[in-house]
């Protein structure tokens, strides 16, 4: 949209103000990170228990006292007023500042951990990650890493946020069960039962076990060290293989065909869980222009190839030097990813073909190219170089750039500035491949509700994906879109009753309308037919 | 080339530009003097509340326009000359046509309240009267808002969003008593009390007092009481906006007259949206319609005739929604505030009061006639095949799942709603 009409709406807002409630809920939840940051910068207290648990409870109760008051004194109903003239939720001084410090703090968890107290000798860490280590020794018996310090930050921000969610759409039954389910899979599968089976399995090396974290968005599932310490690591690591492959082959396609990509991207995975509790505030600030949605697809697309080589050039590499590992040799392998992808690709194009758009296109175009350099990797490949490079430097370098910059650092630092799906929309390649079947093999829709739309562009402004919603509910039809993540924002802010998520048969789910319900039926029939 | 002049850049005019663009290429000029681009009318009030920015207002990005070789104009039309088939800008500039199209839309109505061009009084129609707002709201207490229909509640709602305290006069007995039967109406009432809104009901303006500087300081009702404000709003209805054509020869009424062609009494010259008046309504639709649907409805039409196939105007079955502050509304076909000789009403009320339907029936064969719905969305395509094939009122109610279109896991009211209707209209069968 255009920056060419002046905003004039910035300028007055005098009326509205915090009260002192709010303000002391905004108070207490500060004072929790308070006294975090100065364990940061190594204040030892006694009772190291005590006190973080003092803060954290403060973060809870900072949350709760502001959310309530802000929230639960008014009526049910949408909470948008004043979004585009507050300084924090429109790009002001307050959102750089704390997207500077989201971003810094990225940084050095990924690439500093020695500046949150982290003991890389192995002695006792200081700083915030030894702040954190009575609760980690609770739970999995060990001294707390900064892995830890974040997992547990991550759990704080989605809980948390996610109850001041709830109130604010309270009326929306569809926000209140999925924002649950985000919270339930961040705090269960994602938090506490990986923490309590590494308690259990002390001996064993690391390998991930949070069942709901699948490859591509788990990026090292096959890379050889994990490979290696799932089939190593007894019952628990053959299970967690299994299931992890079960889950990008069966599970994942099963739920998506019924549910659209949905299930996963705004009910269960974690970055969809912190974007849409902690991110909420920043939803509305995704660009919603023709450029972006260019962007968006090149972006997403280099980053599926990316994942698909590396992971193949790892899996190959793998296969290279451990063959007794493995029942399958690396020319199997090869051939069998080069077979599988042109059958698919090849399904795709004889059958889909009426039905893609350009986003489908530039999926199946990705595929094409991962089986193109699938088949030169298998002739100039020896046991470690892919393609002349290094497959331990191929993976680092996809671990440096897309694992910890693109979607820790971006994605989540620059929240207030970009909002808050910036990974998901432009690098998440889980999110690519689920939405190639969502626009294909899913009964997910947005119906349009006939004629109704009156154009106002509330349902564009707040998808947090970017989707120009409000140009298909326009023309009548059904928003069809591989990146739509289902969060039901859209049709919750509708002031019309236009939108509404769907599953239903898949047959006529893509429409087309010239003409709108309501106007003259043998004028619809004359246009639409022809 | 065929030369195409609009007058006018709201939803009929560029429905209209749209729709001729996509089987011809006649050369299309779009004039107003009121904004650059399209945008949405409907919502100015979501600027003011922060939802959005004003851009997020306009459908299509800037270079639409250029791309669609649709030619944008910014000027105000002072004259229309038949004889000349041209147009006359305020700046003199003359723009000639082969075919015009007055797309004027509407203007606030006022009806000659002392003080009515006052400083800090106002419609809620244009950009223009948004950017009034912006620049008194900040200085501003206290607001009375006149006219108790939909741009009156919008504009109530839009002030306390920034907690400007608003009394809001009514003229009738209850809000929009002349649309909304009763119940539904008292429902709106007591849902304006609750988000503190100062309503008063069976209340007219008398005038509006000035300060020394000509701002409004204060109204007085005909109750004899002196509310004291910085802001007036106007939102007693609005009418056609066509007092440049007076002396073009074009045939007014209140509004632009038409047939069902949507042509005036001048060859070449046609009329769409709100500013259009059949000669006779259809069916029970209005004269004039001032409403977003049927102003594109009549711009998908009129494209059809103006590029090689003569279309009547015939709109299918009446819907319309609005939003009531929290509380959604739409209808589907005819429900009358009071029922007609043969016409029965089934009403329920969920006891939030927040939720409501009433279907209006015929009495003598069951026919469905009409629905209200209040915070239950209804699907659009249900109801217009319900009327089309004229279903009777049992078919509803028997088929209200698959006509919900509230989000999922909505609680379902469809098993109260039935047994509260099986009590009402369904008598017990005998053997």
């Amino acid at each position: 949209m255009s920056k060419s009409i002046k905003n004039i709406s910035i300028a007055s807002h005098e009326n509205m103000q915090m009260d002192g409630i709010q303000k002391l809920g905004i108070a207490l939840g500060l004072l929790g990170l308070f006294i975090m940051i100065l364990a940061l910068f190594n204040v030892s207290f006694p009772n190291k228990g005590i006190w973080l648990t003092g803060s954290i409870v403060a973060i809870f109760a900072g949350i709760v006292v502001y959310a309530n008051r802000t929230y639960l004194n008014q009526p049910k109903g949408i909470k948008n007023n004043g979004v585009w003239h507050r300084d924090f939720t429109n790009k002001g001084s307050w959102a750089w500042m704390v997207g500077i410090i989201l971003t810094a703090f990225y940084i050095v968890l990924y690439w500093f951990p020695q500046y949150l107290g982290l003991n890389e000798t192995g002695g006792n860490s200081t700083g915030i990650v030894g702040f954190f280590d009575p609760l980690s020794y609770i739970l999995n018996g060990k001294a707390a890493s900064q892995w830890f310090v974040y997992g547990t930050l991550y759990t704080i921000a989605i809980l948390g946020l996610g109850y001041k969610f709830i109130l604010k759409y309270r009326h929306n039954k569809y926000q209140l069960v999925r924002t649950i389910s985000v919270m339930f899979f961040q705090l269960g599968f994602a938090f506490l039962i990986p923490e309590i089976l590494e308690k259990l399995n002390p001996e064993k090396a690391y390998f991930a076990k949070d069942l709901k974290n699948m490859w591509p968005l788990n990026y090292y599932f096959f890379n050889d060290w994990h490979l290696k310490a799932m089939l190593e690591g007894g019952n628990l690591g053959m299970f967690m293989l299994i299931f992890g492959v079960a889950m990008i082959f069966i599970i994942s396609p099963i739920l998506t065909y019924f549910y659209g990509k949905r299930w996963y991207c705004s009910w269960v995975c974690g970055c969809g869980g912190l974007a849409e509790t902690a991110g909420d505030s920043f939803r509305h600030l995704s660009s919603k222009t023709d450029i972006a949605w260019k962007i968006e697809r090149w972006m997403i697309h280099s980053v599926l190839v990316f994942s698909f080589v590396m992971t193949i050039a790892v899996i190959f590499t793998f296969l290279s030097n451990n063959p007794e590992m493995s029942f399958i040799t690396r020319d199997q392998f090869i051939w069998g990813i080069i077979a599988f992808l042109v059958v698919f690709t090849a399904a795709l194009y004889i059958f889909k073909r009426k039905d893609l758009d350009t986003d489908a296109v530039y999926t199946m175009l990705s595929l094409v190219a991962i089986i193109i350099i699938s088949l030169l990797i298998n002739y100039f490949s020896g046991n470690q170089n892919i393609l002349f490079i290094d497959s331990n430097s191929l993976r680092e370098w996809y671990g440096f750039a897309i694992g910890a910059a693109f979607s820790g650092v971006v994605g989540v630092g620059f929240y207030p500035i970009m909002g808050n799906r910036v990974w998901c929309r432009f690098g998440c390649p889980m999110a690519a491949i689920l939405g190639l079947q969502q626009r294909l093999f899913s009964k997910f829709r947005i119906t349009t509700n006939g004629g109704q739309c009156i154009s106002c562009g509330n349902c564009s402004t707040y998808c947090e994906m970017g989707i120009d919603v409000r140009s298909y509910a326009e023309k009548g039809e059904n928003i069809v879109r591989s990146s739509c993540v289902g969060c039901g924002i859209c049709a919750a802010v509708c002031p019309r009753g236009v939108l509404k998520l769907e599953n239903d048969t898949p047959a006529g789910r893509i429409n087309s309308n010239d003409i709108l319900l309501g106007n003259d039926v043998d004028l619809m029939d004359l246009i639409n037919q022809k | 080339m065929e030369n195409i002049v609009i007058i006018g850049n709201g939803i009929a005019g560029v429905t209209l530009a749209r729709h001729i663009r996509k089987k011809s290429d006649s050369k299309i000029t779009i004039v107003s003097s009121e904004t650059e681009f399209f945008f949405s009318r409907t919502a100015l009030m979501y600027v003011f509340m922060g939802h959005m920015k004003f851009e997020h207002t306009q459908s299509y990005e800037n270079d639409f326009w250029k791309k669609n070789k649709i030619d944008l104009v910014q000027g105000m039309v002072t004259a229309v000359v038949p004889s000349a088939k041209e147009i006359v800008l305020s700046n003199n500039e003359k723009i000639s046509y082969d075919k015009l199209v007055l797309a004027t839309g509407s203007k606030p109505n006022k009806y000659g309240w002392p003080g009515q061009d006052l400083q800090g009084v106002t419609g809620l129609y244009h950009k223009q009267d948004l950017e009034a707002l912006e620049n008194w709201a900040p200085s501003t207490k206290r607001a009375v808002i006149v006219g108790g229909g939909l741009i009156g509640i919008e504009l109530a709602e839009m002030l306390r969003s920034r907690d400007i305290q608003v009394t809001f006069l009514v003229r009738e007995q209850s809000f929009w008593s002349g649309v909304l039967p009763f119940g539904e109406s008292q429902m709106i009432n007591r849902h304006i009390l609750e988000h503190h809104i100062d309503l008063r009901l069976d209340t007219n303006l008398v005038e509006i007092l000035s300060d020394e500087k000509g701002h409004a300081r204060a109204v007085v009702t005909d109750k004899g009481e002196t509310i004291a404000c910085e802001i007036v709003g106007l939102t007693a209805g609005v009418s056609p906006n066509i007092d440049f054509l007076k002396d073009s020869g074009v045939e007014l009424g209140k509004g632009v007259k038409v047939n069902r062609f949507l042509e005036t009494n001048i060859k070449d010259i046609y009329a769409i949206g709100d500013c259009a008046e059949q000669h006779e309504a259809i069916d029970f639709r209005r004269p004039i319609e001032a409403v977003w649907y049927t102003g594109r409805m009549m711009g998908e039409v009129l494209a059809q005739t103006l590029t090689g196939t003569p279309t009547p105007y015939k709109p299918g079955h009446w819907f319309n929604s609005a939003k009531f502050l929290d509380i959604e509304y739409q209808t589907y076909g005819w429900v009358w505030t009071v029922p007609k000789e043969n016409e029965g009403h089934f009403y329920w009320e969920h006891a939030s009061g927040k939720k409501a339907i009433r279907i209006s029936f015929d009495k003598t064969n069951r026919t469905f006639l009409g629905i209200n719905t209040f915070g239950i969305r209804m699907r659009h395509q249900f109801f217009d095949t319900v009327l089309t094939n004229k279903e009777t009122v049992d078919y509803v109610i028997a088929n209200l799942k698959k006509a919900n279109f509230d989000p999922e896991f909505y609680t379902s009211y469809n098993a109260e709603i039935q047994k509260q209707f099986s009590s009402q209209f369904v008598a017990v069968k005998t053997i």
